[in-house]
């Protein structure tokens, strides 16, 4: 405990008395947390992106005219509990000619012509949504196949528009699968890099007390006394930088917040405030720990004596 | 004490530092290791520590085997030494103070000892109204009154003091000699390395010379004869 003690303090003198340097390992260390933050930020716009575009893809079965509702609602049924499936929602002949009358009322002749039939002419319609959108394609394949309540209901489909949506739906898969890919390569790199850089900083400040390193072991020293101010060395710059990284991001997010917003689709202010918790969390362990094991490893190599 | 068993270091086949070295030291005694630069006496002091390990020969702290000594045994080992080196090594970011506490600290003394103690020590070497001062806050004797300060303060049975006086002026070489005159008559065995000729005369206790790694004199009450 008292040795506890004495190595948290000394980690803090030390801390003070570098100057310089401890503030050089600090800068760097913040640079990696800004960029840690930076991707989570822009993760989160990726995405809120993809999200919103996924929500716009759906897929319709729309049944003959006529075709009996209980069968339809068993087909709903089945759908439903498919585990590719998110949603079903069952428009009915009557609700679907209301909606039609609704987006084509300024469409005079196509109302009129509506009236002169008087039969409702158009069919009821189910709306499936997935929960990604790589699922589409067996949820249609599912409704092709010779399932037994679907054998019954073969007749009344009138169309499922998946096949006409089949290859924006595909590009689009595509291209959300890449785009999560390379935003994960990307994050890799630069996380790479930047620890890379910051390891590389703590080993120079620590070949700095190479010597001091010596005379601590020569003085009798155990390893654990040298080491232990220096980790607590590097978890103050974890700290530290935390601190000035969660400031830093303040303003930014809110010029973003107040500026970008329409062109991210997200309000980066909001999302940085009320995920501020977590955001801390994480960038305060990556922060602590790549200072302290910087540190650790740093030091090994002149313990060895 | 400490037995030096057949040791040699090779660095490589034109670099020898030491031949075939053979070596007694008893309890309580004071011996001066002299010789030109080069001749080996760093590495022999050194091998003591297990700074350096031999290539050969094998050397023995009492009962303590210090060439296969595991880490832990050693820095038990380096507990019971105290070190002074030409160029002090003291800790550069910490003050006299914090320096001699830190050499307490390592051997386990509580808070209690160390406030009574550290202070006791410093006005030993007479460096009382320095104790808050950094070491390049302070000259070369300074320096080495408290790297010798640092090397007592654990009551040590053994002080190795390598070449203690080569950076100082005669004032002060007198001072780090009479210093270390008076620890040995306190019962602590001391080893002095050195090539400096008026401080042998003035120990006047055993003389070990060494040249090109091998012992070639071994005088009681000896002088500095090369």
């Amino acid at each position: 405990m008292t040795d506890f003690k004495r190595i948290t303090k000394a980690g803090f003198v030390n801390f003070w008395r570098s100057g310089a340097i401890s503030w050089a390992a600090v800068l760097v260390v913040t640079i990696t947390l800004s960029v840690i933050t930076s991707i989570l930020l822009l993760q989160a716009v990726l995405s809120f992106s993809l999200n919103q575009i996924k929500d716009k893809v759906d897929v319709t079965i729309y049944f003959t005219v006529g075709a009996p509702e209980n069968k339809i609602l068993s087909l709903k049924d089945s759908l439903e509990k498919l585990p590719e499936v998110q949603k079903v929602s069952y428009v009915s002949a009557d609700e679907a000619l209301k909606l039609f009358r609704v987006r084509h009322e300024s469409d005079y002749p196509t109302i009129q012509a509506l009236d002169e039939i008087k039969d409702n002419p158009l069919g009821a319609y189910l709306n499936v949504k997935a929960k990604e959108v790589s699922q589409y394609e067996s949820i249609a394949n599912f409704m092709k196949g010779d399932n037994a309540l679907v054998i019954g209901s073969s007749s009344i489909i009138d169309k499922v528009n998946y096949f006409q949506n089949k290859i924006v739906i595909d590009r689009l898969n595509n291209i959300i699968s890449g785009a999560q890919k390379l935003g994960f390569i990307i994050t890799l790199i630069l996380i790479i890099i930047s620890i890379i850089i910051t390891f590389n900083t703590i080993r120079l400040a620590i070949f700095i007390s190479k010597e001091e390193i010596g005379v601590m072991r020569l003085v009798g020293a155990s390893k654990m006394r040298v080491r232990g101010p220096f980790m607590i060395e590097g978890a103050i710059y974890g700290i530290i930088s935390t601190i000035i990284t969660l400031i830093l991001f303040w303003p930014t997010t809110a010029y973003l917040g107040s500026n970008m917003t329409n062109f991210l689709g997200l309000n980066l202010y909001d999302y940085y405030i009320s995920n501020l918790f977590q955001i801390s969390v994480i960038i305060l362990l990556s922060g602590v720990l790549l200072g302290m094991f910087s540190s650790l490893i740093a030091i090994r190599k002149y313990l060895n004596k | 004490m400490i037995y030096f068993n057949n040791v040699s270091k090779v660095y490589n086949k034109d670099s020898v530092a030491l031949d075939d070295v053979t070596l007694t030291i008893t309890t309580g005694e004071f011996v001066s290791i002299v010789g030109h630069s080069g001749a080996g006496k760093t590495t022999l002091v050194k091998m003591i520590l297990a700074d350096e390990v031999p290539s050969n020969g094998t050397v023995f702290f009492e009962s303590i085997n210090v060439v296969k000594a595991n880490n832990k045994d050693l820095t038990r080992l380096r507990r019971r030494i105290g070190v002074v080196f030409q160029d002090f090594k003291l800790l550069s970011n910490k003050t006299a103070y914090e320096n001699i506490a830190f050499a307490m600290e390592a051997v386990g003394k509580n808070n209690e000892e160390i406030e009574s103690d550290v202070p006791h020590v410093l006005e030993l070497v007479d460096l009382s109204n320095k104790m808050h001062h950094f070491p390049h806050q302070m000259s070369g004797g300074e320096q080495q009154r408290l790297a010798i300060a640092r090397a007592i303060i654990n009551q040590p049975e053994l002080i190795i003091a390598d070449e203690p006086t080569g950076n100082l002026d005669a004032v002060n070489t007198y001072e780090i000699v009479q210093i270390l005159k008076k620890i040995n008559d306190l019962g602590t065995t001391v080893i002095l390395t050195t090539h400096n000729r008026g401080v042998v005369d003035s120990v006047g206790k055993r003389v070990v010379t060494m040249e090109k790694g091998k012992i070639i004199r071994d005088d009681k009450d000896g002088k500095y004869v090369i």
